[in-house]
């Protein structure tokens, strides 16, 4: 089982083996991928030493599918198979996509999450992210040499469930393991707070190409914990390229333009918003494919004040993360800016006047949300060192509830509750006899059903049949470090019980998921029986690693016969892993992972206790 | 022998069974507690360890939740005490405290109606101001006199004060936004 074993060079003196793990930051714009290398995190370039990738699939009519900077060039030539933005699309419907008519793909509208047709076939947005996934991945291991422990994939704060699910999934399609789904103004600020040793209250300000978060935190003694987060999961430096567009059109006295010159004129849109960050004028130039020609001049400040309106959008989201932190903009020590379009001047001038204080700008707000997925990563991986004594304790940003009598929701778990959380809720039948209950879970601080994002539904069936009033089914919320919410809901007097992977409304099902996996597989002509067995053999690894290091750790925590016990599954496991059966090595896996179950409940008792005496020590002072 | 995941909270934090505590303590064990059982410690460790890691630290998160603020943390200080602080249920208040919500409430909407700002954040203030005396009073019938029936009623005030405290909260955001 060679597999994971990777020495590295530099780390001769790390009695453990160093897994390669790393960190990504799947932007709207662009993505990029980080490591942790000698200690000091990195982001890998490409063969030209370019850190960012731009976020863009072309799928060609020959099966070729491109990313980055070559599908960039036909832009605006084949701009339906050229997929610019897709984050914007995550578990997101035809419906709630803003400006969706002036884009130039061709729409499925399959419920749910919406589809694009190509010269490949119809993609969900899911794959095409998983594309970008993969380029960064396979950069990752042609620079590290060798295969990845996992990664850290960033996410906007403010993604709701079926956004961070799609992450997720898209993840997964890539075959990359996600140790962690991490909020970016949450990374953002664990590479500026360790680079910089801060402590006390920060806010960070990320605005990127489509995204908005705002997110305040505390650092103190190496925790980092958010207070609060908003924000506005579709607002970015597109909206303010779309503006400028749309006062070029309006100026040209052009009629609505094809597919193609919309592309042209938008990118042109977007080159002349970069320059003003530079320069007081720039300008538009473009000939249109029916001759007609563009040719304009917009100063800094007529950007600005076409803008303002998007700027202000930020402001909000500024007062009520305060009002939830229960701060004040005074209280506020530092605020990091984080995404390309907080370059705009106005931006900063905002930021500035909001806060009372000149934003922090040394650091690259290009790089350092992959900096601290990487950072994050390197921990999760099993790489922590002593020095690595800091915690990041993240909140949900939007809160989840269910769908009650008369389309009204009944919140369950608040927003800015702090992760991982549970929550029950007690309900009853309404009719005599009532044998099943229909649930509505939503999220959104809305009251009304209508105005929040339905993120499921589920059916608790077999309930005995009693009067009215008398069934008590409770709900249980569980949401874990990801974000990612779970529900199960049972009754109490019977015990029949029902449960959800939070999933289906805007998200994709494990058999779309397993299709596309076929699909990605068959034209990467790779045996599907080799791919799951070498599936089966990481995860087998995977576990038998994992054991290993807590017996390591607490072997001793285990009587001779006990210890006997776990060293026979982990033998069982190596040898069915040695083999070729996946079942057999999935079996023993299990077994394996059954095991410890008692082992591990001792271990965290161990790990309580000692905190517990730590506090006793305090207790004595009081 | 294995530690209860439902104990106590204030057992958890190392707390006496106090209304009255050390705030800056607690936030300490707080984070002591999770630096050892959060689902990040747990990444790289078998499946069975990460299931009672997001066990415990969802316990825990509850638990700091519960005992951070004052109001939850008085609630269940009394259920502790075998006290229901009858939130639902037992709701009869004294006429002069009804009295007194009444006139907090008639200035609230007419700040409200008239979009005065200023004046609702003053109330704001004012309201803030009157519960902090209100929780001493908590404090005094929990610890000292260990008067829990008291503490209960003391309790409701405490929550119609804050429902107050949040409709002038959402008020203000309507006026802002
Ligand atoms: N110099 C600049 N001035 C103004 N906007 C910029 C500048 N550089 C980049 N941007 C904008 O920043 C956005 C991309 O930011 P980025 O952080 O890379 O986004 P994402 O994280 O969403 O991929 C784009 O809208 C881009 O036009
Ligand atoms: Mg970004």
């Amino acid at each position: 089982m060679a597999l994971l074993h990777i020495a590295e060079p530099g780390l001769s003196t790390e009695p453990h083996k160093h897994r390669l793990a790393v960190g990504i930051d799947l932007g709207t714009t662009n993505s990029l991928v980080a490591t942790v290398r000698n200690g000091i995190a990195v982001c890998l370039v490409d063969e030209e030493g370019r850190a960012m990738l731009p976020s863009i699939v072309r799928y060609h009519a020959d099966s070729r599918i491109e990313v980055g900077r070559s599908a960039a060039v036909a832009h605006a030539t084949d701009p339906r198979n050229t997929i610019i933005s897709v984050k914007r699309f995550m578990g997101r419907g035809l419906k709630d996509v803003a400006y969706i008519e002036s884009m130039p793909y061709d729409f499925v509208d399959a419920g749910g999450m919406l589809r694009l047709r190509t010269v490949q076939g119809v993609k969900s947005p899911v794959e095409v992210s998983a594309e970008i996934l993969k380029v960064l991945a396979a950069r990752a291991q042609a620079s590290l040499g060798g295969e990845l422990t996992g990664a850290v994939i960033t996410v906007p704060a403010y993604f709701d469930d079926a956004q961070r699910q799609a992450t997720k999934d898209a993840a997964k399609l890539a075959g990359i393991n996600v140790l962690r789904l991490l909020n970016e103004p949450t990374a953002a600020a664990v590479a500026y707070g360790l680079d910089n040793a801060a402590e006390g209250v920060y806010a960070v300000y990320d605005l990127g190409g489509g995204t908005f978060d705002l997110s305040i935190l505390k650092l103190s003694r190496g925790i980092f914990e958010v207070l609060a987060t908003n924000g506005d999961a579709a607002l970015g430096g597109d909206d303010f390229d779309h503006r400028l567009f749309c006062w070029a059109l309006d100026q040209s006295e052009i009629d609505p333009p094809s597919s193609e010159d919309a592309r042209r004129l938008l990118l042109k849109a977007r080159e002349a918003k970069e320059l003003l960050t530079a320069c007081e004028e720039a300008s538009i130039k473009a000939t249109l494919g029916s001759g007609e020609k563009v040719d304009l001049v917009v100063t800094r400040d007529q950007f600005a004040s076409m803008t303002k309106h998007l700027v202000q959008k930020t402001v909000a989201p500024m007062r009520k993360v305060l009002r939830d932190a229960g701060l004040a903009p005074e209280d506020i020590k530092g605020v990091v800016m984080v995404g390309g379009a907080t370059r705009m001047p106005h931006v900063q001038r905002a930021v500035a006047e909001f806060f009372g204080q000149e934003p922090l700008t040394n650091l690259d707000p290009d790089k350092v949300v992959a900096l601290g997925a990487a950072i994050q990563a390197n921990v999760l991986a099993g790489n922590r060192k002593e020095e690595d004594d800091w915690l990041l304790l993240d909140v949900i940003p939007l809160s989840l509830g269910l769908e009650m009598m008369g389309g009204l929701t009944e919140k369950i778990v608040p927003r800015n509750s702090t992760l991982p959380i549970a929550r029950a809720q007690e309900f009853t039948t309404y009719k005599d006899g009532q044998t099943a209950m229909a649930f509505h879970v939503v999220q959104g601080e809305r009251e009304l059903v209508a105005d929040c994002r339905s993120l499921a539904r589920f059916e608790l069936r077999g309930i005995p049949p009693m009067a009215a009033g008398a069934a008590r089914i409770r709900v249980t919320f569980q949401v874990d470090a990801d974000g990612l919410l779970s529900v199960s809901a049972r009754e109490m007097s019977s015990g029949v019980e029902a449960s959800v992977l939070v999933k289906p409304s805007y998200g994709l099902t494990d058999d779309e998921i397993a299709g596309m996996l076929r699909d990605g597989v068959e034209r990467a002509s790779e045996d599907i029986d080799a791919r799951a067995l070498r599936e089966q053999q990481v995860e087998a690894d995977r576990v038998i690693e994992a054991t290993l290091v807590a017996l390591e750790q607490d072997g001793d925590l285990l009587s001779d016969e006990e210890r006997a016990a776990i060293d026979a599954a982990i033998a069982e496991t190596r040898q069915t892993a040695a083999g070729h059966d996946p079942r057999a090595i999935k079996r023993s896996t299990e077994a394996l992972s059954r095991a410890t179950n008692e082992f591990a409940a001792r271990r965290m008792d161990k790990s309580i206790r000692a905190a517990l005496a730590g506090h006793k020590v305090d207790e004595i002072q009081v | 022998m294995s530690i209860d995941l439902q104990q106590d909270f204030f057992g958890l934090f190392g707390l006496h069974r106090r209304f009255r505590i050390d705030e800056a303590a607690l936030e300490l064990a707080y984070h002591d507690l999770q630096g050892r059982v959060h689902p990040d410690r747990f990444a790289h460790l078998p499946d069975s360890e990460k299931r009672l890691s997001m066990q415990w630290a969802t316990q825990v998160n509850e638990g700091f939740r519960t005992l951070r603020k004052p109001l939850p943390r008085a609630i269940y200080l009394l259920e502790l005490m075998g006290v229901d602080a009858g939130l639902h249920t037992n709701t009869a208040m004294s006429p002069a405290f009804l009295m007194e919500q009444m006139e907090w409430r008639e200035a609230v909407e007419e700040a409200r109606a008239a979009g005065e700002a200023e004046e609702l954040a003053q109330l704001h203030t004012r309201l803030r101001q009157h519960s902090r005396e209100v929780f001493d009073e908590l404090a005094q019938q929990c610890d000292d006199e260990h008067d829990y029936a008291g503490a209960a009623e003391t309790v409701r005030r405490l929550m119609f004060m804050e429902k107050l405290q949040h409709e002038i909260d959402d008020a203000l955001e309507a006026l802002e936004s």
